[in-house]
């Protein structure tokens, strides 16, 4: 374990000693930001437009949650979709490039404990980026009134869904020497993951259901309407395990005869 | 101690290394010598334990590399052809990164750092980024890398590989210096640094040893390089004449 700290410290120091941090996070609290000013402002300007129409009905359904918070987390998580894959496509592939990967293997240090690593190294980041995207959060329950709860469970799948990509990018970065070849792979793999339910739409029977269980939007949806379900979390811990296993598969297969 | 049985090496239809055998001795400094292709990088890469082998053993220290890999990991020191060097890093926390995985604690760690500095003559380049270092500078400190742990056995590959005639010549006294306590393996395919740093050589041409003994034996009626021509060409059969 101390091992794996050691390699996640190196692997966050790498992020943050190269413009990679400060541009991944900023991209993607300024896009952010702009979804967030965005769906702000049409829902001020449809509460105004109501308000006039002086019809108590209509404005009972307004709803600052289903009009501003869910379709900003809705459309963060399709931002992480590109944001996740550039900061897990260096994770493996540089250090093959530049010849640290013979260092890290020929150290007394465990598969395990490289993988690990590598994984907890992108973790601070991605948490710091769901932490600070919670800004926006902060300012609606500081002027407004959202349901906390909700917001809260909305961003808790939002971070869920941030470490399931991330341990899919770690597994797919594992596999080559290329980061283009790991970004792109990536980002095709958590495309599939996220469209894949659209499927489910048209297929019936036991391919809809298996197909509507694979799409990572159903699950993530679910939380951001409040339902914690043991469900969805078993679905995400599932994606963590899986790609961590093959992850410590694929590494040491180079150590196979 | 090294001992490598009957070694190959096939990545599919190509036999990078074949059925080789050596051994070199505790206190033993062993030259390894080939052509460029010839196999040396491999095999060196088979006795870190970094690739497998396709047949054969390799012992290190008593440890079977494929079995007992840790064991092994644990007493070896390794510069590989291309310094395994984060650029983005600095000297000092890159040495403590590397001395932390070979399991060094704080205590031990900065005692280990001061020795490997001045020993390999870092001292005024510690707070530099490795990515601006110049290649010597480099190559020192994947040497330094390699010897924080103290370990029993060290293997260089092509550790003069860039650098500058001074520098061999220091590399190669530093080497020399630290053979007393340690098995040392180092490639190259530039013969004067054998014949001034090495006890043992081994040749080893087209995945095949083709030579192996004593310098001294070796080179008491001819050139080293006579008999690395003759090694080369005339293959096994010549180089046994040889000895």
């Amino acid at each position: 374990m101390r091992n794996a700290l050691t390699i996640a410290g190196r692997e966050v120091r790498s992020y943050f000693s190269s413009p990679v941090a400060y541009v991944l996070l900023a991209a993607f609290l300024a896009l952010a930001g702009y979804f967030f000013y965005a769906l702000l402002t049409a829902f001020n300007q449809a509460l105004a437009l109501y308000s006039m129409m002086r019809n108590p009905e209509a404005l009972q359904r307004f709803n600052l949650n289903e009009m501003v918070v869910r379709p900003l987390l809705h459309n963060m998580s399709v931002l992480l979709i590109f944001i996740i894959p550039a900061l897990t496509m260096r994770l493996f592939p540089e250090e093959k490039r530049s010849g640290t990967y013979e260092l890290l293997l020929t150290s007394p240090v465990r598969i395990g404990e490289i993988v690990a690593g590598k994984f907890l190294g992108g973790l601070v980041l991605v948490t710091l980026m769901v932490a600070l995207s919670g800004i926006f959060g902060f300012i609606l329950s500081r002027y407004g009134n959202p349901e906390i709860p909700m917001m809260l469970s909305g961003y808790f799948g939002l971070f869920l869904m941030a470490v399931a990509f991330l341990a899919i990018g770690t597994l797919i970065s594992s596999f080559t020497d290329n980061v283009v070849v790991a970004y792109v792979g990536t980002l095709f793999a958590l495309l599939v993951l996220y469209t894949i339910g659209w499927l489910g739409e048209t297929l019936s029977g036991f391919w809809g259901s298996v197909v509507r269980y694979l799409s990572v939007t159903d699950h993530f949806q679910e939380l951001t309407k409040g339902v914690i379900d043991t469900k969805n979390l078993v679905y995400f811990a599932t994606i963590l395990i899986v790609s961590l296993f093959l992850t410590h598969r694929s590494v040491e297969s180079v150590r196979w005869r | 101690m090294i001992e490598v049985t009957n070694l190959s090496k096939r990545y599919g239809d190509v036999t990078a290394v074949q059925d080789v055998s050596f051994t070199a001795a505790p206190g033993e400094i062993l030259g390894f010598l080939g052509p460029n292709g010839a196999g040396k990088t491999t095999t060196l890469r088979i006795i870190t334990g970094f690739l497998p082998a396709t047949a054969g053993t390799v012992r290190v220290c008593g440890f079977d590399v494929f079995e007992q890999s840790a064991e092994v990991r644990r007493r070896i020191g390794y510069l590989p052809e291309n310094p395994p060097l984060y650029n983005d890093m600095t000297v000092v926390p890159y040495l403590r990164f590397a001395g932390k995985l070979h399991g060094l604690g704080r205590g031990e760690l900065g005692a280990a750092l001061d020795r490997v500095v001045e020993a390999c003559g870092l001292s005024a380049v510690t707070g530099r980024l490795l990515g601006h270092l110049s290649k010597g500078y480099r190559q020192r400190v994947g040497l330094a890398q390699a010897l924080l742990h103290e370990p029993e056995v060290l293997i260089l590959d092509e550790p003069t590989n860039g650098l500058d005639p001074g520098q061999i010549r220091d590399m190669l006294a530093f080497i020399r210096s630290l053979g007393a306590q340690r098995t040392i393996m180092l490639s190259t395919h530039i013969l004067s640094q054998v014949l001034s740093a090495c006890h043992k050589v081994v040749i080893i041409n087209d995945g095949r040893v083709v030579l192996e003994a004593p310098l001294g034996d070796l080179t008491r009626d001819r050139s080293l390089e006579d008999v690395y021509t003759q090694a080369i060409s005339g293959g096994l059969a010549a180089a046994e004449a040889v000895v």
